[in-house]
């Protein structure tokens, strides 16, 4: 090549928060036009890395070069002059605003009171869209868009604003195969344009399927950079953890176990239609599926939240009328949600306190009271059950690491003694590590007798961990596979088919 | 508005409350016109328009803050502040109108300002923080003015001022004057900033999505500013206006107009979630809310009755734009079915 000068080139970077050194001597750069995969757990610096390239955080030492030339002040403002975009996770969207001028949006800085035009705003847009190849209703809110349009949409608004580099935090998280597909055209296409993608991904199938050279983290520090073809899938996860993960198939047939959940015909007007499945007692059953597939819905339905408008649940051979969660627990049925941090656990309050809201009831003595020891006694038990990581359970939650509020989520459940626990994406956000744990959480509840329903996304977790798995789409059941005896390849087919 | 729709579509006026407004102002019209004579007449009407001028020029102020994803409370305070300070000024001091104008409208933009500070420099939450200065700006005038009325306004003041006059064929006198003019230039210059200008679209991106909004570099603390001036110059405008229709300066006459003003917003559509919100669709709910109030007047209902079916309006007009929006939620994950089922 006549230009050998990388886009990018970082020297020694070191960034400390306090004490803590969170990037630590980072030699890094990206080409231009090159496809770059940036890979590692959570907290191992990837954010911080990037916060450091496009000025958020200045970096404590080291030096950043940008086309050759020193830049020693780098601020937000700077690196988007220097051609440096960032697609956030959230895309940094305005739901409120039309496709148009969402790409556009930068015309609105120039000057304040300069008057706006509309066939401006549209004439970049359209423009921009034509270089993805990408054909978008210009005048449509981007609240109703999908998720993937929304990405093309924030994709093409970086491309508006002249971007020569453009990081992808996380960007197929919630895309199916297809569009996933229709992603990696659109980043070769800006490839051929001459513009390099750092693409910061957790689903190492695509870090292997589009990269060029892959760089991988871990606590802090570079591990290394490697062309693509040198590593693999495997290769890739060791480097990221240290650690050798077995993916071992644990899939038993519990067709002889009792019947514990017998669910017919279950729907709801727009979520879903005609589930039927059963679980067997020490069962864990996995039910995939998409973002918005109804998979989350059906579990709300299941646990009382949501009220089913046809079908019915049998649990232990006698009918389940749920018109509330309070019956749902009363039965059996706990459920650990999606969003654990929104959801699942009151940040502030203490680890004790959360690991006992569902079973304050039954803890509590004469005038509704609870005895500090009782309850004191229950919260040890569990932290020492789950291992989880604490200084003291009169500590709040948010003190915790994700991994370990996954655990107190999961603590304050159990405590219920449920015979049905419905785990939604229980490891969404947690690292490989922690991953593990959960999963033989979930093996030893279901070694008691416990029967497990996981809902995921990933087929490598629910293929490792599930005893059956049902697939879902689009509000319903459209197959049901047993691990092992189709592979976990197949499986991934049929899913992001 | 939000962009240019072009698509006529049913799903396109679904999604637009203005329509549901204008729908319901119809029909309100038609029952209140079939049952007051004099509802419909022309005198009636410009009446009505004149009587609202106030709160709509608050309106349009409330209006742009709401967009930008705040709220402030403390609007009619400020009014009242502005309009008495400058009423200070015009007879302790006697000094000339353009000066008496400026000076109030400042102290207005001024106590926006103050707002905007609070809000954006000492993060406290706008509700909380309009809430306090309504009672502080309030408190003070009422406290140093001793509740006394101002009954001297110069002329200038005070002297309508009549645009254009006709007579009906029955013998009424109908008249444009300032307040109404007023009105217009203020709804019509919004809709345009709002709409056309860089600023205007950035209050709109900062509503919509405020982290985004400020990833992108727009200027959060400054967009404060204007919005919260915006507003409080708004208010000082109403409130010169207010003492130039009744002649006098009553410290506490516009007391409690924020919650109708706000209600107006509201109904026309304005999310106090922020983003969302159009000129017409605010002058509309005010015109829904003022046509009730005359209406029911009219037919000599109680006003407390009409504070009821202002609640009852505003619960019922919120609860069709949450339950539809739900409802199409809902329809998405099965509808995107690929030819299933």
């Amino acid at each position: 090549m006549a230009d050998e000068t990388p886009f990018l080139r970082l020297t020694g970077i070191s960034k400390r928060f306090g004490g803590v050194k969170a990037l630590d001597g980072i030699d890094w750069d990206v080409k231009r036009g090159e496809i770059h995969c940036l890979v590692g757990e959570n907290g191992c610096g990837k954010s911080t890395l990037i916060k450091a390239v496009v000025g958020v955080h200045a970096p404590s030492s080291g030096t950043i070069e940008i086309d050759g030339a020193d830049v020693p002040v780098l601020d937000p403002a700077r690196a988007k002059a220097l051609g440096i975009q960032v697609i956030f996770q959230d895309l940094s969207l305005f739901p409120n605003l039309s496709v148009a001028e969402n790409i556009a949006i930068e015309n609105h800085l120039e000057h304040a009171l300069k008057p706006v035009r509309k066939e401006r705003l549209r004439g970049v847009a359209r423009d921009v869209l034509r270089r993805l190849n990408f054909d978008l209703d210009l005048s449509t809110i981007v609240s109703d868009l999908s998720v993937a349009e929304r990405q093309i949409v924030a994709i093409a608004r970086g491309l508006a604003a002249q971007a020569r580099l453009i990081f992808m935090d996380e960007p197929t998280a919630s895309l199916t195969r297809a569009e996933v597909n229709r992603l990696l055209a659109i980043v070769s296409r800006l490839k051929a344009d001459g513009i390099a993608v750092v693409f910061v991904s957790h689903r190492l199938d695509e870090v292997v399927e589009i990269a060029e050279r892959v760089t991988v983290m871990r606590d802090g520090r570079k591990v290394g950079t490697w062309p693509v073809a040198e590593v693999d899938q495997k290769r890739i996860a060791h480097l990221m953890t240290g650690l050798d993960i077995d993916h071992s198939i644990v899939a038993r047939d519990m067709g002889d176990a009792p019947e514990l959940l017998h669910v017919e015909k279950l729907s709801r007007r727009g979520e879903f239609a005609d589930i039927d499945f059963t679980l067997h007692q020490g069962e864990v059953l996995g039910i995939i599926g998409l973002l918005g597939s109804g998979r989350t819905e059906l579990a709300l339905t299941l646990f009382g939240m949501h009220r089913a408008d046809a079908g019915a649940i049998t649990l232990d051979g006698k009918p389940l009328r749920l018109s509330s969660n309070r019956d749902a627990v009363e039965a059996g049925i706990a459920y650990v949600s999606e969003d654990r941090l929104g959801l699942g656990v009151i940040l502030p309050q203490s680890i004790g306190d959360n690991i006992i809201l569902a079973v304050m009831k039954q803890l509590a003595g004469r005038f509704g009271l609870i005895a500090t020891k009782s309850r004191q006694k229950l919260a040890d038990d569990w932290v020492k059950r789950l291992s989880i990581k604490v200084a003291g359970t009169d500590r709040p939650v948010q003190t915790l690491s994700g991994g370990n509020q996954q655990r107190v989520v999961l603590a304050k459940w159990l405590a219920t003694r449920p015979k049905v626990l419905i785990l939604d994406s229980p490891t969404v956000g947690v690292d490989i590590k922690n991953k593990q744990g959960i999963y033989e959480v979930v093996a030893e509840l279901a070694r008691q007798g416990v029967g497990v329903i996981l809902i995921s996304d990933e087929v490598s977790e629910v293929f490792a961990t599930c005893d059956r798995v049902l697939h879902m789409r689009s509000g319903r059941i459209i197959g049901a596979e047993v691990p092992g005896q189709v592979s976990e390849h197949e499986m991934e087919e049929r899913i992001y088919a | 508005m939000p962009d240019d729709r072009s698509a006529f579509s049913l799903k396109a006026l679904r999604r637009r409350p203005e329509m549901w407004l204008l729908a319901v102002i119809l029909v309100v019209g038609t029952v209140f016109a079939l049952a007051a004579r004099d509802f419909l007449s022309l005198p009636n009407i410009i009446d009505l328009l004149e009587t609202y001028s106030v709160q709509s020029i608050m309106a349009m102020g409330l209006f742009v803050v709401l967009v930008s994803g705040g709220i402030d409370i403390s609007f009619a305070a400020t009014a009242s502040v502005a309009q008495y300070c400058a009423a200070l000024i015009a007879t302790q001091l006697g000094l000339p109108a353009p000066l008496v104008i400026v000076a109030g409208l400042l102290i207005g933009t001024a106590l926006g300002c103050v707002n905007a500070a609070l809000i954006h420099k000492m993060r406290i939450t706008s509700i909380i923080a309009t809430i306090a200065m309504m009672s502080i700006s309030f408190s003070l005038l009422m406290y140093f003015s001793s509740g006394k009325s101002i009954y001297t306004l110069p002329d200038w003041w005070t002297d309508r001022i009549v645009f254009y006059q006709t007579e009906t064929a029955v013998g009424d006198l109908v008249r444009i004057t300032l307040p109404i003019v007023t009105m217009m230039v203020v709804a019509l210059f919004t809709w345009a900033w709002m709409t056309r200008s860089s600023i205007g679209r950035q209050l709109y991106a900062m509503g919509g999505n405020p982290e985004a909004a400020r990833r992108i570099g727009i200027g959060i603390g400054k967009l404060h500013f204007v919005a919260y001036g915006y507003l409080g110059f708004m208010a000082a405008l109403a409130g010169l206006v207010q003492a130039h229709r009744v002649g006098e300066s009553v410290p506490n006459a516009m007391y409690n107009t924020e919650l109708a003003v706000l209600s107006a917003a509201v109904l026309g559509g304005a999310s106090l979630t922020g983003g969302i919100g159009t000129v017409p669709g605010v002058l509309l709910g005010i015109v829904l809310l003022a046509m009730l109030q005359n209406g029911l007047n009219l037919l000599g209902v109680s006003s407390y009755f009409f504070q009821i079916v202002i609640g009852i309006t505003i619960l019922i007009s919120t609860s069709i734009t949450v339950l539809s929006s739900r409802r199409g939620r809902r329809h998405r994950i099965i509808a995107e079915a690929p030819g299933n089922g």
